[in-house]
């Protein structure tokens, strides 16, 4: 069994009328219940994602930060995005690589990637997240090998976020030092996904959803999912992603999963965001999968401003990227040589603070910032 | 005769309940006597005979919870 | 409005009852009663051994204005039971029985069958009747419907000291029972004595746990003083009880802020 067959089951379920016959009672009888692995089910993760569970807030919160501490202690992981190329052949309406867009596309070379790596490892970073455009041309699988390799030396874990490949390209990307795998659906409803990714190889829904499977199965050890905020309905969106990250604990039990809650922001190119997260919808879709998974790994980019990440490390977060540059080369730039040009950044950093500062805002809370949790022996 | 004493068998030709707990040297005051599953009363014990197949139980309170 | 433990036709202003098992010396047990105020004190029925020279009368050595609670330890029937409850009234200690029916030699756990049954009848027979009993909501029913005047189910086996083992089936019976629920059995600490009254228990027995103290006096007012404060507790109806901190410090306040 994949995750398509429950991907299916949703894909006609009337959210909009489940969402708006939720009663507080049922709120509460789902946040009762909640507080041990597997306790909650489906519609309990429906009703704590429901309009009428926004004035159960605080207490979810203070629920869900409880088994925060009981899963994870008072920890927070600690990682920053390495891009080294922006080519992509893809047509996300919503993202600032969309090759209709028209700018200076950069890869890095072998070398310069190795300048970025001692940019990055310099900051304390260990953890480091390898991402690409979706250009196979460009980014071949002996490329991205040779990559991967180099980054094990820098790094005790080496993430990939690339694009959708099947179980023996992963294979080999594992076997060159990459642990974890990182691939967001962006959008779980259908006909959405369709309407925004019209051209090239991600316009196929069913390749992408199964992603994270292929990768477990390929040996990867951690995956982390999600969906792009801004495009669909957060409430339902919140829960197939939750859903599908159930799914794959249940499946991979060796395999650490976590969640993502990426919000478009206005650099994102393309389409404004439909759908807008608010703070409390975001805050809302947190806590009710963590009261859903009491051991999912949940992370929050920089995309969100300092002020609103102070506030979420008390939430349930567990894993910060921080010292974010979301442009190819970004980190050594201008010493890296033929990194002079002008880049894009494919979103835009809100949290602007430096690697040690947020690490300084996480003791100031109470946790210790973790910069290597994982390493590949 | 032959009487059950607390549970056992025992060999007597004692006529009375009174009689018995002197015989035994024991303090009455504390004592508590069934005789064929009826508690006596301490002013009784002289007036109640030992026959032949009694049952006779010899109790006291002590320290329990 | 005095808060009193009412038991049959009878009150009392002291909520921990005690024993009289255990104690070093006899002499002990007037001065624990002094120190604690506890005014509800068992005492067991034995054969006498007639070998043994020193018959200690348990009886003289009970203040008089504590109430007489005999049990029916060694019971292993309800008959059995019956037997031992109408010759201790006959014996003048009056209409309370607590009673025991132990049929489990291994960890000394009481029969609830044969506690029920031997209920019945001295309820009819005019005894004020405190049965021991595992904690389960039906038997503490049962035993209402039997003319009991109170549920004593046990808080951890007899004399193990092992506290509030079984808080949460003493929670169910003490939200559910009609009768006065008194823990008896297994309480080995002042603080665990306090839990019991928190949690709503109208009362605690404690024997061991005193009578083992090094200083057995102080130990009593040491327990009287928890069943006190826990009762206090119960009655002044604390904030509930939640797993994580509260609003204190709200978690979400900013959102709204």
């Amino acid at each position: 069994m994949s995750f398509m067959q429950l991907a299916d089951e949703y894909q006609t379920f009337d959210f909009q009328g489940y969402f708006a016959s939720v009663t507080p009672e049922a709120v509460g009888a789902s946040l009762a219940r909640a507080g041990q692995m597997n306790c909650l089910d489906h519609r309990d993760l429906l009703n704590l994602l429901s309009p009428a569970a926004t004035d159960f807030l605080e207490p979810m919160a203070q629920k869900a930060s409880a088994l925060a501490v009981q899963y994870f202690g008072r920890t927070i992981g600690l990682y920053a995005p390495l891009y080294i190329s922006d080519f992509c052949i893809n047509h996300c309406t919503y993202c600032g690589f969309n090759s209709k867009t028209d700018f200076p596309r950069t890869r890095l070379s072998l070398e310069q990637i190795e300048q970025e790596a001692k940019a990055v490892s310099g900051l304390g970073i260990r953890h480091i997240l390898v991402l690409t455009g979706e250009a196979p041309a460009k980014t071949p699988l002996d490329y991205l090998e040779k990559a991967v390799a180099l980054l094990t030396r820098y790094f005790s874990s080496v993430a990939l976020e690339l694009f959708p490949m099947d179980e023996d390209d992963y294979g080999r990307l594992n076997k060159a030092g990459a642990d974890s795998l990182t691939v967001y659906q962006e959008v779980y409803e259908r006909d959405l996904y369709r309407e925004v990714h019209p051209k090239g190889p991600k316009s196929d829904y069913a390749f992408r959803l199964l992603t994270p499977e292929r990768g477990a199965r390929a040996g990867f050890r951690a995956l982390n999912i999600g969906t792009l905020f801004g495009i669909g309905d957060p409430r339902s969106e919140a829960f197939m992603a939750g859903l599908h990250a159930r799914f794959l604990e249940r499946a991979f039990p060796y395999v650490e999963v976590s969640l993502s809650l990426p919000r478009m922001t206005r650099a994102d190119g393309g389409i404004a965001p439909k759908n807008l997260h608010s703070d409390t919808g975001f805050v809302q879709t947190m806590l009710a999968w963590r009261l859903f998974m009491p051991r999912v790994g949940i992370n929050v980019s920089t995309r969100e401003s300092a002020a609103f990440r102070d506030q979420l490390i008390h939430l349930g977060a567990t894993r910060y990227s921080a010292g974010s540059k979301t442009d190819v080369g970004g980190y050594s730039v201008p010493s890296n040589p033929g990194l002079e040009q002008e880049t894009t950044v494919q979103f835009e950093i809100t949290d602007t603070r430096s690697v040690d500062d947020v690490a300084c805002m996480i003791r100031a809370a109470g946790c210790q910032p973790v910069f290597k949790d994982w390493e590949i022996f | 005769m032959k009487i059950v004493f607390n549970g056992a068998d025992l060999d007597t030709d004692i006529p009375d309940l009174a009689a018995l707990v002197t015989d035994m040297g024991l303090d009455p005051s504390s004592l508590v006597i069934e005789h064929n599953f009826n508690v006596v009363k301490h002013d009784c014990w002289a007036h109640i005979p030992i026959q032949d197949g009694d049952v006779v139980e010899l109790l006291n309170f002590v320290g329990g919870g | 409005m005095e808060d009193r433990l009412i038991l049959g036709d009878q009150s009392f202003s002291s909520r921990l009852l005690t024993g009289t098992g255990k104690f070093a010396s006899k002499d002990l047990i007037a001065p624990m009663l002094e120190a604690s105020g506890s005014e509800l004190i068992t005492v067991a029925l034995r054969r006498v051994d007639p070998k043994a020279r020193a018959q200690d009368n348990i009886l003289a050595k009970i203040l008089d204005s504590v109430t007489l609670l005999p049990n029916t330890s060694g019971a292993r029937t309800a008959r059995e039971a019956v037997r031992i409850a109408r010759i201790s009234r006959a014996a003048g200690c009056g209409d309370f029985i607590k009673i025991e029916v132990i049929t489990d030699m291994q960890f000394l756990l009481p029969d609830n069958h044969q506690t029920l049954e031997a209920t019945n009848i001295l309820a009819k027979e005019g005894f004020i009747v405190l049965p021991d009993v595992m904690p389960d909501i039906t038997i503490a029913r049962q035993l209402h419907d039997a003319g009991a005047s109170a549920v004593m189910p046990l808080g951890s086996p007899i004399g193990s000291n092992q506290g509030l083992e079984m808080a949460a089936m003493i929670q169910r019976i003490i939200d559910t029972s009609r009768l006065p629920v008194i823990v008896d059995a297994g309480i080995g600490r002042p603080s665990q004595a306090a839990c019991a009254m928190e949690m709503g228990a109208d009362g605690v027995l404690v024997n061991t746990a005193i009578a083992t103290a090094q200083d057995t006096a102080l130990a009593g007012q040491a327990f009287a003083l928890a069943v006190k404060a826990g009762r206090m507790a119960y009655i002044s109806k604390l904030g509930d009880q939640s797993a994580t901190a509260r609003d204190s410090s709200p978690l979400t306040g900013f959102l709204r802020g």
